[in-house]
């Protein structure tokens, strides 16, 4: 589905990371761990085409990420859903409208109005539909960002700091809802600083779990 | 062009979901209506103007092209002599149609503005006048002059050159004058929308971003300002051109004011001109906006 190939990115300053190699193939469970600042926002940026590697190759569904135009970059970012660090909604829609909000700008909203009403509801949000995200709690925001995230039912679904804001009962429940849309045969990658998460997954899906550290990306092994 | 028309019909018509999220820019909204109703309402008067002007030069050119007239100032016992032979030098001059002395009536109806009603014009001196209808290209004035000068000494050719070019070049001028109007009143309705557009668009960098991270394309986003700042110029370009066309209704008629004035207006089918108006302000606003917005979302990719 997406791939790296000894890719390098900087902000303009130092090299952030080198030489990362990636493979996220159809339907494996990926964790990305690593101290905060080391990138991995930023490899996961690289992922969905919001940034362009500034050495190697990024192919997404077998593009060169390098050489898509701007539709190209669109059109596959409905095939992966992501769930941004910061969320990312428009502040003037309601949660609902949100989350529909890729179906929306992809022009398919009538035949979603079903879909959506469950989707809502298997985040558990139907109460706060119709609020604006502004009113939302941290916990609530992530779980609409996710739902926002897998409206389209996307090949790949990339989750930066799911669970960033959430108690530990609330992080199960979103760790839940990923691990069973990867059941589904969906690619999953999710970015986390929480080692029992990890563990707690570990337990549920066979995960690679890796390490972005000192500009290089590496298997995670002996401290799980 | 095709491709454009269909594309801009695409936009126009749309997807009403989007125009939702993008949220409404107040100010932006009220610049473009006022700016698209104030041109539209000038662009109507300038349309008057030159579909007036026009009208104008084209009625002196073609009543006064055609005709021309010669004066016989001659002692009475040689006036029967000279008109005579003038007929005959006229008759075979070629291009003219036809030259036919006006009679004592038609020249006492002449006079009869500065001398009253029943002048005994036969009694007095006054020159015999000869109306004279060209044909084809006319005649060669100098030529006749000339032909003239040697057989009929108390005639005088006046062809209305004189005093018809210059009314007819400044008419001419006056309608040019029109349309560069029309034209620098859309290019200033460009660059106002344009800068409106820019406006609404940086105020929404936002927005935009988040559309375009769930997947939406530039010509979406687009679309979203495209469709606004098109249907908000439409309105307003609508509004200044019932008023612009109301204020020209509005204007004194030929019997009260009199002369060039009066004919500033529209006259038949000409009332239907200015309703192209409201759709040139929404292409105006069509192209700048989609210029403007496709433009930015280039440079912030
Ligand atoms: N747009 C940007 N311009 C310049 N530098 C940036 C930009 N975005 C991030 N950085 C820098 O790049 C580095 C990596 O940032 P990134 O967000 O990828 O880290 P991270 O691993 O996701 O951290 P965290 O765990 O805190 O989320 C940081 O030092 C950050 O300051
Ligand atoms: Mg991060």
């Amino acid at each position: 589905m997406i791939e790296l190939e000894n890719v390098a990115y900087n902000y303009g300053g130092a090299e952030l990371f080198s030489q990362v190699s990636l493979t996220l193939s159809a339907g494996s469970f990926h964790f990305l761990t690593g101290p905060s600042g080391a990138g991995k926002t930023t490899l996961l940026k690289l992922c969905y085409g919001a940034l362009q590697a500034t050495a190697g190759q990024v192919r997404l569904f077998g593009d060169d990420a390098a050489r898509m135009d701007r539709d190209a970059v669109a059109l596959s970012r409905r095939r992966i859903g992501v769930v941004h660090q910061d969320c990312q909604f428009l502040d003037h829609l309601n949660v609902s409208d949100n989350i529909a909000l890729p179906l929306t700008v992809s022009g398919r909203d009538a035949e979603a109005a079903g879909n959506l009403g469950d989707l809502i509801g298997w985040v558990g949000l139907c109460g706060q539909a119709d609020q604006l995200p502004p009113e939302l709690s941290g916990g609530e925001r992530q779980r609409a960002a996710l739902a926002r995230a897998v409206i389209m039912s996307p090949d790949v679904i990339i989750a930066d700091e799911p669970t960033g804001n959430v108690d530990w009962e609330m992080s199960q429940r979103l760790l839940t809802l990923l691990v069973e849309l990867n059941r589904m045969g969906k690619t999953v990658i999710i970015a986390t600083h929480d080692m029992n998460l990890i563990r707690a997954a570990k337990s549920q899906v066979t995960t690679r779990v890796l390490r972005l550290q000192d500009r290089r990306l590496m298997q995670a092994g002996a401290e799980l | 062009m095709k491709i454009d028309l269909a594309r801009m019909f695409d936009l126009i018509a749309g997807d009403p979901q989007a125009d939702r999220a993008v949220p409404p820019t107040g100010f932006t909204a009220r610049l473009t209506l006022f700016t698209a109703g104030a041109m539209a309402f000038l662009a109507v008067f300038a349309m008057a103007l030159s579909l007036a002007t026009g009208r104008l030069a084209d009625r002196w050119s073609a009543e006064l092209a055609r005709t021309s007239t010669l004066r016989i100032t001659a002692p009475v016992d040689q006036a029967d002599a000279q008109l005579r032979s003038a007929i005959t030098v006229l008759e075979t001059t070629p291009g003219v149609a036809a030259a036919r002395p006006l009679s004592a009536d038609e020249q006492r109806a002449l006079l009869e503005p500065w001398f009253g009603v029943g002048l005994p014009v036969e009694d007095l001196p006054i020159p015999q006048l000869i109306e004279i209808i060209e044909e084809g290209d006319g005649y060669d004035s100098i030529g006749l002059r000339a032909r003239l000068q040697a057989e009929v000494p108390g005639a005088v050719l006046d062809d209305h050159t004189r005093w018809r070019e210059p009314l007819v070049k400044a008419a001419n001028r006056l309608r040019t004058l029109g349309w560069l109007a029309i034209v620098l009143i859309a290019g200033s309705t460009a660059a106002m929308i344009t800068l409106a557009a820019q406006a609404a668009l940086a105020a929404n960098a936002q927005v935009i971003r988040v559309m375009r991270l769930v997947g939406a394309r530039d010509i979406y986003i687009a679309g979203a300002f495209v469709r606004r700042f098109t249907l908000r110029a439409l309105t307003g370009g609508a509004i200044g051109t019932v008023v612009g066309m109301i204020a020209i209704w509005l204007l004194p008629s030929t019997d009260v004011a009199g002369g060039f004035l009066t004919g500033l207006g529209f006259q038949g089918v000409g009332w239907l001109a200015p309703l192209i108006i409201p759709p040139l302000a929404a292409a105006v606003a069509f192209f700048a906006t989609r210029a403007a917005a496709l433009r930015m979302l280039e440079e912030q990719s």
